[in-house]
């Protein structure tokens, strides 16, 4: 660890390096300890007899069950971003209106449905589609979690586009005013597609709690089949409880951290693609400081512009700073 | 918009808001409690608590918030036995999942908490702790005194949001059927299904109101004790 951590401490003398073996020592025996209960107790139900485990290792679980799951929640996390983005993009922008009757009724969208629970709006849109007729009782689900993450994910990605073009330089408006373009004309082809690339880690990481977020779709009556839906049959066929959610809970975490990756390496990308490696813009493109946006809309404090936080730590809190955004 | 609902006795919808503020609170004490420790696990000079707190915050950060809530249920409860209330007790099954649930907040909310504070630990200047070594001041003394409460000031606001992302997050305790507002908006959205709107309104409003003073109230405080520098 770089930055403040070592800071922390000074390199330990004999009497330090005593201390830290011993807490090795003691926090290790915790951890075994708690570890051995966890076996004893799995054994004792028979949560860990082969039996319950091999169905995982055969082909028939992951075609019957794990993998369609997988792929309603993918398929409801992507439609969900696809048209969250274009609704982000509109409620963010009209924030940035000069009209006052453009500007007031986006800003009170998207403050409302930032302080709505996503399950709420599910739930709600389940009833109304079914009050309503709307789609058939196949695809409703589908419909009731892909509108719940709609609306709430494209109040949040506003906020994001917002913060993404507040952060461009002044000269981009400026030049763009002086060679006579109408606001509508340099915030579509001038400012807009700066922001997306400055946004793009923080749209993947709004990926990750989407993904978390379709999960909700089981609960209730919202009944999506999606991957956490799949457990109930698995367990109803195998009665391997255990084993089955812990194998549910790891896809979802190998998901999240594909995407995380993924985040930082358009992160990386971006870096270098700006920056050139010489400074320039550097500081003002690409220390994404659209990142740095709280849920409430106030900015955190940038790591990068610490003297504590020096780069080694930047890759690693970079992506704190928008994970942070939506626990 | 049809509001006849607000006056039926079978609604009790201030006593389901007031089981999302109660679940709320306790989570959120015992995620400040837990996520301090991890912080502080996190930059410790020893490498397993070290290895530990990431390990921790990478698996429960990335697992979804449903799945450890519908866990603790089937899994913790239901299978291995563990039971959070007394057994006989009249009200054992909604005691027992109004518990596991907080614990299942805890455990996922914590690792928000985690990463605030050491970004927290990482907006104090170098020179406070290389200061408190100067003097010397431990790894722990060195964090409880210097760093821990600068460091704290610094992430009100961004604890704030993590509070009410909690406050949102505690509708899905409704999938272990803990008596909160998702749950009971559920049940009201089936059968009053001619007022559909009026019912999300309501509940919509009602955390509206839980949220919006949170952020105003922490944030003002920030601003009130931030680090001036």
């Amino acid at each position: 660890m770089s930055g403040a951590s070592t800071v922390l401490y000074d390199a330990p003398g004999p009497k330090a390096r005593m201390r830290n073996i011993i807490y090795t020592i003691l926090f290790a025996a915790v951890l075994a300890a708690v570890a051995a209960w966890v076996i004893i107790t799995l054994s004792n139900l028979a949560e860990l007899a082969p039996s319950k485990w091999k169905p995982f290792v055969t082909e028939n679980v992951w075609t019957t069950f794990l993998l369609p799951g997988l792929w309603q929640t993918l398929k409801a996390a992507g439609l969900s971003l696809v048209i969250a983005l274009p609704v982000g993009a509109i409620l963010g922008l009209g924030r940035l209106s000069d009209h006052v009757w453009i500007r007031w009724p986006s800003a009170i969208i998207v403050e409302f449905f930032r302080a709505i629970p996503v399950l709420l709006l599910m739930v709600f849109a389940k009833a109304i589609f079914v009050a309503a007729n709307v789609g058939s009782a196949d695809n409703r689900p589908l419909l009731a979690v892909v509108t719940g993450l709609v609306l709430y994910n494209g109040a949040v990605l506003a906020e994001v586009f917002r913060a993404g073009v507040l952060s461009l330089p002044r000269g981009q408006t400026e030049a763009s005013l002086a060679i006579g373009l109408r606001k509508g004309q340099y915030m579509t082809m001038i400012l807009l597609p700066q922001a997306l690339t400055v946004m793009l880690p923080a749209i993947v990481s709004q990926l990750v709690v989407i993904v978390k977020d379709t999960a909700l779709g089981s609960q209730l009556t919202i009944a999506f089949p999606e991957l956490l839906a799949s457990a109930r049959t698995i367990t109803a066929n195998y009665g391997n409880t255990v084993a089955t959610y812990t194998v549910i809970a790891l896809i979802y975490i190998a998901v999240d951290l594909v995407l995380i990756f993924l985040a930082g390496r358009s992160e990386r990308w971006m870096r270098t693609r700006r920056g050139g490696g010489k400074g320039g813009q550097r500081g003002a493109l690409a220390t994404t400081g659209v990142m740095a946006e709280t849920e409430m809309g106030v900015p955190v404090v940038d790591q990068e512009m610490l003297p504590g936080g020096k780069a080694p730590m930047a890759g690693r809190f970079s992506r704190l700073r928008f994970v942070l955004n939506n626990p | 918009m049809n509001f006849d609902f607000l006056s039926d006795p079978q609604y009790d919808i201030l006593g389901a808001f007031l089981v999302t503020i109660e679940l709320t609170i306790l989570a959120a004490i015992g995620s400040l409690i837990w996520g301090t420790i991890l912080a502080g696990m996190r930059v410790s000079p020893v490498p397993i608590m070290r290895w530990f707190g990431t390990v921790y915050v990478n698996v429960f950060r990335n697992a979804p918030l449903t799945v450890l809530i519908v866990a603790t249920s089937v899994v913790l409860s239901d299978t291995l036995g563990l039971r959070l209330a007394a057994r006989g007790s009249s009200t054992f099954i909604a005691d027992n999942s109004f518990r596991l649930a907080v614990l299942g907040f805890i455990v996922y909310t914590s690792t928000f908490v985690c990463e605030a504070i050491r970004s927290g630990i990482n907006t104090v200047p170098p020179g406070q702790a290389e200061a408190a070594r100067a003097i010397g001041l431990t790894f722990s003394q060195n964090l409880r005194l210097i760093v821990l409460p600068q460091a704290l000031r610094s992430v009100i606001v961004p604890l704030a949001s993590v509070l009410i992302a909690l406050t949102k997050n505690t509708t899905v305790a409704a999938s272990i059927g803990v008596a909160e507002a998702a749950l009971l908006m559920s049940t009201m959205v089936e059968n009053e299904s001619n007022a559909l709107v009026s019912v999300f309104v309501v509940f919509a409003f009602g955390f509206i109101l839980l949220t919006l003073p949170v952020g105003l109230l922490l944030g003002a405080l920030a601003k009130k004790l931030a680090v001036r520098r």
